[in-house]
């Protein structure tokens, strides 16, 4: 392992795991960056690996790479066939490629099969300094453990597939620091929709984002996945927050992991990883965390949230025309008038999923709401966990129970109603309080409207049938 | 990948920010394993009905913005997901350029590995460009990459930044993957000294 410590000037984390990885610097050209771990599934890999057949080219490092069946896999039984036949060829296909190509394949029978964010962390396979990708925009999601995950299209894919490596230009570096307590009925998602309101949508383009302070430094594992996962919602490539006691106490003895020496060693060489003091950034912001209330968005993209309980806010406010046009737009997409708070608007379906929230804490919350209560019978709820082993998890806890108890459906691990590629989707005109990462319009089923909150927020909402302030009933 | 070349074309002005990659190819029609097609399916929902007729307000469905070449977009264009389907769709429609005052990264990247351009315009030229198409549909701009300029519709000349390998690249037909293949004694050095991190094959 190298030092990274005791380098001439302080650097951040960011720069830290960049500098590992450079393999090459030719004149004119980005910087040649290493990739640690890339992470594949169906949706995004298909021409990936039709390229490297008309290539006639083989995968450099089947060994440090992984797939799983996540975005258009069906949430229902598994010993069911698959009704969607192109969801289905594209399943399919996806594990003779992994096959054909010597790739490991968590497929739908898998009992490490979940989405592709999940599973990562879970297995131990991501650790802190590693460079990881996915043709997936949420990779950020890896962050949480102190790698530099990025997502990448198709083409980079391809190139990844056959040479382990990317042409990469560095990012700025971003400052988000969170201090203070958070109260009761206020968690990680309310942080990251918090900031991305403040920054709006396309705030951290061009920037790596690092989360640090004193609130970061409290939040498990899980929470800090839900943070870095929506970096991207913020326009940031990256998000990652430096690795820990938490880190390493959650890493320990999973399946991938460093085991023995090697563990002592990585943990040495973890260590030396976090930001230098002084290490300057380019830009900065401060949360508050106390100040914080429970989030909700109420347009069709997640910069458009606001504390649940202020008013949805006046396109009249604003000066930019195109602005203005825009909050226009999605006020009407939405069916909603400005000026009173989203409190009390009905809701057809609760959604409790995704890569940002459907970790086994993220359940054990909902469930904590809907124990010995039960949904209003105008909702449908569904619950879907994030993986195979989250779902067992769950299980051996009883979760399933007090899900399907109150009413709620409970269903097999994948992507499902986040992205609406497997059947699992909004009937137009629909409300959804949803724990995903994006609000776009139709993204969870053509003309359905969507409410991001936590999970909380959600099993609040699945009981009262309209948006509620989880604070009302804790 | 084809070299990019100078051309004169109308706008199809979408006064939209934030246009994500959900709107460009909607998540259902990511179940192809193939680039085929993706065209028709651009747009999907703001251009065709429910009954999959055209919505005939939607500028691609208008006269005025069926032969343009370039979108004029709002700030932010192509926020979102990963796709690379985004640019696939854009491209196979027809389009060979994007402007904006500014654009998501993943989307900006994709696009320049695919011949399609993002132009970053300044606001105010931004503004003034909408005005122009909004008064006339028929005004032309010129693209030349060679010397990252645009000739506006009154002669004038506005300049755009641009990445100095992606330029190279797209003017050449440059294909990336083949330049870093070239690098493969550096690769392999690298790995050579790199030290263990996981074992995906281990079981």
């Amino acid at each position: 392992m190298r030092e990274t410590n005791g380098a001439a000037h302080p650097r951040t984390i960011i720069e830290k795991i960049w500098d590992n990885h450079i393999v090459a610097q030719r004149e004119g050209a980005p910087p040649l960056l290493y990739i640690d771990l890339h992470l594949v599934h169906e949706v995004t890999s298909p021409q990936a690996f039709s390229g490297l057949r008309d290539r006639g080219l083989k995968v450099r490092r089947p060994d440090l790479t992984v797939g799983t069946t996540d975005h258009s896999i069906p949430t229902t039984d598994r010993s069911l066939p698959i009704l969607d036949k192109t969801a289905e060829a594209q399943i399919n296909l996806f594990e003779k490629n992994c096959r054909d190509f010597g790739i490991p394949c968590f497929g739908p029978h898998s009992t490490k099969q979940g989405i592709v964010h999940i599973i990562g962390p879970e297995q131990g396979l991501t650790q802190p300094g590693m460079t990881v990708v996915c043709g997936d925009s949420h990779t950020a999601t890896h962050g949480a453990f102190g790698a530099l995950a990025f997502g990448i299209g198709t083409s980079q894919v391809e190139h990844v597939l056959a040479t382990q490596c990317l042409l990469q230009s560095p990012s700025k570096t971003y400052e988000v620091r969170v201090e203070g307590t958070l109260k009761p009925g206020v968690g990680a998602k309310d942080i990251i929709l918090n900031l991305i309101s403040r920054i709006g949508i396309g705030g951290g383009t061009g920037c790596v984002f690092e989360y640090a302070g004193s609130t970061i430094r409290s939040l498990s594992m899980e929470e800090r996945m839900t943070i870095c996962n929506m970096s991207i919602e913020g326009g940031a490539r990256a998000g990652l927050i430096a690795p820990d006691d938490t880190t390493y106490q959650y890493l320990a003895g999973r399946p991938y992991a460093p085991k023995g020496a090697d563990w002592e060693r990585a943990v040495a060489f973890w260590r030396t990883l976090p930001t230098d003091a002084g290490a300057p950034f380019d830009k900065r912001i401060d949360i508050d965390a106390g100040a914080l209330e429970p989030m909700i968005t109420f347009g069709t993209n997640p910069g458009m949230g606001i504390p649940i309980t202020a008013p949805v806010p006046d396109p009249a406010s604003l000066n930019d025309p195109l602005e203005r046009e825009t909050l226009h737009k999605a006020l009407r997409y939405m069916d909603l008038a400005s000026g009173k708070p989203l409190l009390g608007h009905p809701v057809n379906v609760v959604f409790i999923g995704s890569c940002t929230n459907s970790r086994i804490t993220d359940l054990r919350a909902a469930a904590e709401i809907l124990k010995g209560r039960k949904v209003n019978p105008k909702v449908r709820v569904m619950v879907v966990p994030g993986s195979q082993e989250v779902k067992k998890q769950a299980q051996a806890e009883g979760l399933d129970r007090i899900f399907k108890e109150a009413g709620a459906e409970w269903r097999e691990a994948g992507c499902s109603m986040c992205i609406a590629m497997n059947g699992d989707q909004l009937q137009p005109g629909q409300y959804s309080v949803s724990t995903s990462n994006r609000n776009f319009e139709g993204r969870q089923g053509k003309g359905g409207r969507t409410f991001l909150a936590s999970p909380l927020t959600a099993a609040a909402s699945a009981i009262a049938g309209v948006v509620t302030d989880v604070r009302t009933i804790l | 990948m084809e070299k990019f070349k100078p051309f004169t074309s109308r706008l199809a002005a979408l006064p939209i920010d934030n246009i994500d990659t959900d709107q460009i190819i909607p998540a259902r029609f990511l179940k192809t394993t193939s680039k085929a097609g993706l065209g028709d399916q651009l747009f999907q929902d703001w251009r065709y009905d429910e009954n999959g007729k055209p919505k005939p307000d939607f500028i691609l469905n208008r006269p005025e913005g069926r032969a343009a070449q370039i979108l004029l977009a709002g700030d932010n264009f192509g926020c979102g997901s990963s796709r690379e389907h985004a640019p696939w769709a854009l491209t196979q429609y027809g389009f060979r350029a994007v402007i904006s005052t500014s654009f998501a990264d993943i989307f900006r990247g994709n696009a320049l590995k695919n011949s399609l351009l993002p132009i970053v315009l300044p606001h105010e030229a931004h503004t003034a460009l909408f005005d122009t198409v909004s008064k006339n549909p028929a005004a032309t701009v010129t693209v030349d990459l060679a010397s990252q300029t645009l000739t506006m519709p009154d002669g004038s000349k506005a300049s755009f930044p641009i990445d100095a390998f992606a330029k190279q690249c797209m003017l050449e037909g440059i294909d990336e993957l083949g330049y870093i293949q070239q690098q493969e004694a550096a690769i392999a050095a690298y790995e050579a000294q790199r030290p263990l991190t996981v074992n995906t094959l281990a079981d």
